[in-house]
């Protein structure tokens, strides 16, 4: 399953390393970030809890960028 | 600006002041070192107490040497260094900078956001002979929804009543407006300019064409470029490297000096460390190439071309061979009479009555195309008896004339006989009374723009252009000549297609990239197997456009000459970027390590560099052609 969400976050290296940080969760198949449409795609493994999973991500977001922030 | 960038400016404007109250007071009335330390931190916690918590938290989430850690280290080592003024001015001008480059990504956002802002905001739907505003979402297909003049069309539809003129410049590039008339398929995302018209939805929002661009287009940026890999590998080295350099010319030197039996000086060899990392900051090529991208392929969209992905704008550039399909893509795809060629004792005109009139009962694109050429509105009263011969033709009664049209076969059953053969696409023969009246030829037309696309094309560098096509070779030929094509291949099944594309990848140099062009389900296939694929838009079946990368909305080919345009200056405001970011941060990492670029070269050579590299990255959505 496929969604998106908008995002906020300030530099384009903090938007990588969010990126990055959400494809480390738990339940993530794969995620893309764009900085230009502060959109992020995730894509969720099979039977992943979605709200639970982006709870996670949006905690492990946090750890690597403090600023930010996804709209769930 | 938003009311976080409005925060940070006026916390830039009250520090600026406190500082200059605290240094000229200091310079008056002479106090201790401990007193200006306590009067400067004032100043400094206004401008730095957000990049302190940051630096605080990045550390506790082992985050170390991300910007804010930077300056953290870089104005608290001035300042225990006792260079008070500059610790606060770095942060100062920190801030600054940072929030001069958000506000220039903020304004290079909407500028984008604009250009594609053709997303229905509502959809007018009549409840109880009132009209209402409702979410697109909610529409369901078959709803009844009115448009009125100056509003946007929500989602594609049939007109059922009301005629108008349609603005789709934001869809294709094309400046002149469409009429449409009732039974008119309209796409959403036009602008309805003249008259009010009610439209019966045929598909859900989300599956409407102005959901599938913006769609698109939103999602281009997320397939990345050779240029993007580039710098995220370059990075991957480039930040550790620096981070070691930095280490290394904070102990190093002194470590050599106090063995030389020199004083060490690690004050100043920290000093020039800090300035290394703070110049070593990689945002300025993080940002500035998606977003050249970005803007090249918003520019392609308004010009009607939508772009899938920065790769394949980027491969565009490097376009060498061009391969097109025939039908529907050099051609218009629809049958129009192209030739009349009457008997003596019949002219033209009513050589084409007696057609249009015989064939009136078939739907069949050949009857079509003669009730078009005829161009009146047909009697049905004056023809009778029709009867279709299959594989023959049509036998009608027509003002009381029994007419013949059909092709040679049906001629020879009648034992009527042809004059003039002729060969060019799909002949009609007709005969009227028993006496053979001429032939009508109908065949596929030529873009008007096709010929000028494959001179363009060659202007641009392309090697050589192909047409592939199923039909005859006479025909193909024909069309070939007549545009200009290379080489031609007829006979062709959709297989075959494919293994002519593959001989040609093959032959083609590594750094040459071959474009296929086509526009229907059979082109599929070598859509997805060229380099690049790009689908007519308008006239295009789904799933080549499905398969295609480029997507020409107004099924212009001399659109494609102009795709390559737009890549190639593009690419060069990326090289351009690459090129400046890189040589700036390099000066100045070497200017640092020697110690004669300082903090304030640091700052510039981080957010300056950055900001520059961003302003010079939006003029892709602005290249003229």
């Amino acid at each position: 399953m496929k969604k998106t969400y908008k995002v906020e976050v300030d530099c384009a290296n903090c938007a990588a390393k969010m990126e990055e940080a959400v494809k480390a969760t738990q339940g993530v198949k794969d995620a893309t970030l764009s900085f230009m449409t502060l959109k992020l795609k995730v894509e969720f493994e099979d039977g992943a809890d979605v709200d639970a999973v982006m709870q996670q991500a949006l905690k492990n977001c946090k750890k690597v960028e403090d600023d930010c922030e996804i709209f769930l | 600006m938003t009311t976080k960038q409005k925060k940070v400016l006026y916390r830039i404007i009250i520090a600026a002041v406190l500082v200059v109250l605290v240094s000229v007071s200091c310079s008056v009335w002479k106090f201790s070192a401990w007193m200006e330390a306590l009067l400067y931190l004032v100043p400094y916690f206004v401008i730095g107490y957000d990049i302190l918590k940051k630096a605080g938290k990045g550390i506790l989430n082992r985050q170390i040497f991300d910007e804010n850690f930077l300056m953290a280290v870089a104005t608290v080592g001035a300042m225990l260094l006792g260079d008070f003024k500059e610790g606060v001015a770095v942060m100062l001008f920190y801030q600054i900078g940072e929030l001069f480059q958000s506000c220039a990504v903020g304004k290079s956002r909407k500028n984008i956001a604009a250009l594609m802002d053709i997303r229905p905001d509502y959809a007018n739907i009549l409840v109880d002979g009132q009209l209402q505003q409702v979410d697109p979402d909610d529409v369901e297909i078959g709803t009844e929804i009115v448009i009125n003049p100056g509003e946007k069309v929500p989602i594609d539809g049939v007109i059922t009543e009301g005629s108008t003129t349609l603005n789709t410049s934001a869809l294709t590039g094309e400046s002149v407006p469409r009429e449409a008339q009732c039974g008119d398929e309209v796409i959403s995302g036009c602008i309805n300019m003249t008259g009010a018209i009610h439209l019966k939805t045929t598909k859900e929002f989300g599956d409407s064409t102005v959901s599938k661009i913006l769609d698109l287009v939103e999602n281009s940026s997320m397939k990345k470029s050779r240029s993007e890999n580039f710098i995220t590998k370059f990075a991957r080295y480039y930040t550790p490297a620096v981070c070691y350099s930095a280490l290394a010319l904070a102990l190093l030197p002194p470590a050599v000096r106090l063995l030389l039996g020199m004083t060490p000086e690690f004050q100043t060899w920290v000093i020039r460390a800090l300035t290394f990392l703070v110049i070593s900051c990689p945002c300025a090529l993080v940002i500035s190439i998606p977003l050249s991208f970005f803007g090249g392929i918003g520019c392609a969209s308004t010009n009607g071309i939508l772009v899938k992905g920065s790769n394949y704008l980027e491969a565009l550039a490097d376009a060498k061979y061009i391969v097109f399909d025939k039908t529907g893509t050099l051609t218009k795809g629809v049958f129009e009479v192209s030739g009349i060629y009457p008997e003596k004792g019949f002219d033209e005109k009513s050589l084409l009555y007696y057609a249009a009139y015989a064939e009136s009962a078939s739907s069949h694109p050949i009857s079509q195309s003669l009730k078009n050429a005829y161009g009146e509105k047909l009697d049905l009263e004056r023809v009778n008896q029709i009867e279709e011969i299959a594989g023959h033709g049509v036998k009608a009664v027509v003002d009381g004339n029994a007419v013949y049209a059909g092709n040679s076969k049906l001629m020879k059953q009648n034992s009527l006989s042809i004059s003039q053969e002729h060969d060019e696409g799909t002949v009609v023969y007709v005969a009227v009374e028993h006496e053979y009246a001429g032939c009508i030829t109908i065949s596929d037309v030529v873009k008007p723009t096709s010929q000028k696309a494959i001179t363009e094309l060659k202007k641009n560098g392309i090697r050589q252009t192909v047409m592939l096509t199923g039909d005859t070779k006479k025909t193909a030929e024909k069309v070939a000549a007549e545009v200009g094509v290379d080489v031609v291949r007829s006979d062709l099944l959709p297989a075959d297609k494919v293994f002519e594309v593959e001989q040609l990848l093959e032959q083609k140099g590594k750094k040459e990239n071959l474009a296929f062009v086509g526009d229907g389900i059979n082109d599929a296939p070598v859509l997805s197997r060229a380099d690049i694929g790009i689908a007519m838009g308008a006239l295009g079946s789904d799933a080549a456009i499905e398969a295609a990368d480029v997507v020409l909305m107004d099924d212009d080919p001399a659109k494609i000459a102009l795709a390559m345009k737009i890549s190639r200056r593009t690419l060069h405001i990326v090289r351009e970027n690459i090129v400046f970011a890189l040589t700036v941060k390099l000066l100045c990492l070497a200017l640092g390590a020697l110690g004669i670029a300082n903090m304030w070269a640091a700052i510039f050579a981080d957010v300056g560099v950055m900001v520059i590299a961003v302003l010079n990255a939006t003029r892709a959505l602005r290249i003229r052609l």
